[in-house]
């Protein structure tokens, strides 16, 4: 029986670069995954996306922020979170700048 | 019709200025609102109206951007088209120089930060680390300026595909004689005041900008306090400060035909980051750097502001147009080759660069 897909919400800023896509749905595998696999999963039809919310190393950008069914993901294991089936992921550009 | 183009990257965007006379100005933007442009390249090579922009967003990170329509539409690589390759656990943070190679059309260096040259060979569709400058042992030991550390000028040398200068703050001057693969410090006669007790090193210098000038081998350098003068491509260096209100300053312009003639916006001092007098001014020279002459008409008086390394730009026209862009956000423009400016933007956010080129 297929899990239930993760759901990945864009902020507003990047939903310019991919047509106005607001969400993406990613299905989720048999076994848990991680945000660093779910990211993998969810931009590799939009690949402009990865390298506006990780750097070339594949970590998170510092001013962003992603939250896992409400919990800040990169203030824990970061990349390395699990992402349970069905999950709500949002990525948000983190209340900075001047 | 030839159009000038004033490109004027700021910290929260860029904006483009044109002109068909170089009297009155039209100012479109901003491109990228919100996003940090630290380096510009007009590529007119083989009659391209390219430009290229460095720009980086605080939340979504450094990119570059490209224009094939002199600046009015920009595109983005969805792929990344400068990054640090997965063995050196590095990540990039800012482009800070963009310069097409004029001994190979298809060719163009990008500095960044942290300290590192990358190459395109594909008009900056791509860009690929240079491996030489970045394996450099001295590289652990490059400190950072005040802006970050970076390779914030790349001199190539026409004629001679295989010399090319890069300068970094504050590591100094270094030099490639087989087109980037084995890297030399060069900076013999540079003086590092800051230094407690050498103030000749090897390297560590805090180079602020270099330009080409006309005359053969010439150089000129603006450093964190002192101005210099190369007659060798750079292996060595004069002063040429004495006759200048004050040796500090950022940026440096050699003219595009004319050599000895040479133009720098001094600041008051590096405690003092002001024009001298709180007189907004360029300084030039005719004579490499022998003597040199003030020329403010046009700029303001009662004036606080500074000229940053890349935030002035010669064109191409004769007379050659002079144009500076301030940290708070005015842009002034010469079309007498410093004689009178007069200013072409204001209100903007403070300036990191501003490049001038003509489009046929």
């Amino acid at each position: 029986m297929p899990s239930a897909p993760v759901r990945v919400i864009l902020p507003g800023m990047l939903r310019d670069l991919v047509g106005g896509v607001a969400e993406i749905e990613v299905e989720s595998p048999a076994e848990s995954q991680t945000v660093a696999e779910l990211l993998d999963r969810a931009f590799s039809g939009h690949r402009i996306l990865d390298g506006k919310v990780r750097d070339e190393r594949g970590q998170i950008r510092r001013h962003v922020k992603v939250f896992v069914n409400g919990e800040d993901a990169t203030r824990g294991e970061g990349i390395g979170a699990p992402v349970p089936a069905g999950a709500r992921v949002h990525i948000i550009n983190a209340v900075s700048g001047g | 019709m030839t159009e000038t183009i004033v490109a004027i990257g700021t910290r929260k965007g860029l904006w483009m200025a044109r002109s068909t006379d170089r009297q009155d100005w039209t100012l479109e933007g901003p491109h990228f609102l919100m996003s940090e442009v630290a380096s510009v390249a007009v590529d007119t090579r083989e009659g391209r109206s390219t430009v290229l922009a460095g720009v980086k967003s605080w939340h979504w990170g450094p990119t570059v951007q490209a224009s094939t329509d002199g600046g009015r539409t920009w595109t983005e690589s969805a792929e990344r088209a400068l990054a640090f390759p997965a063995d050196t656990d590095t990540a990039l943070e800012r482009v800070w120089q963009l310069t097409p190679d004029p001994n190979d059309a298809d060719v163009v260096w990008a500095g960044v930060e942290p300290h590192a040259l990358f190459k395109s060979t594909d008009r900056g569709e791509h860009y690929e680390l240079v491996r030489g400058l970045w394996d450099h042992p001295h590289r652990p030991t490059w400190e950072p300026g005040f802006g970050g550390g970076a390779v914030h000028t790349i001199v190539p040398e026409p004629g001679r595909p295989e010399s090319v200068l890069v300068a970094m703050s504050a590591g100094g001057v270094y030099r490639s004689g087989d087109g980037g693969q084995t890297w030399a410090p060069s900076n013999p006669g540079i003086r590092a005041g800051f230094m407690p007790d050498n103030e000749y090193p090897e390297y560590g210098q805090c180079v602020h900008k270099v330009a080409r000038g006309q005359g053969e081998g010439e150089l000129f350098a603006q450093n964190h306090n002192g101005v210099y003068r190369s007659h060798d491509n750079g292996a060595t260096w004069d002063s040429i400060a004495e006759g200048l209100p004050t040796d500090f300053g950022f940026t440096v312009l050699a003219h595009p035909r004319r050599p000895g003639v040479v133009w720098v916006v001094p600041v008051a001092d590096s405690g003092e980051r002001i024009p001298p007098d709180a007189q907004l001014q360029v300084q030039r020279s005719d004579d490499a750097g022998a003597t040199w002459r003030q020329q403010a008409t046009g700029l303001p008086g009662h004036s606080y502001t500074c000229v940053l390394r890349d935030a002035a730009s010669l064109d191409a026209a004769d007379p050659v147009g002079v144009y500076i862009g301030t940290r708070n956000g005015d842009v002034f423009a010469s079309a007498d080759e410093g004689e009178t400016f007069q200013r072409i933007a204001t209100q903007l956010p403070d300036v990191l660069v501003v490049r001038a080129a003509q489009l046929t």
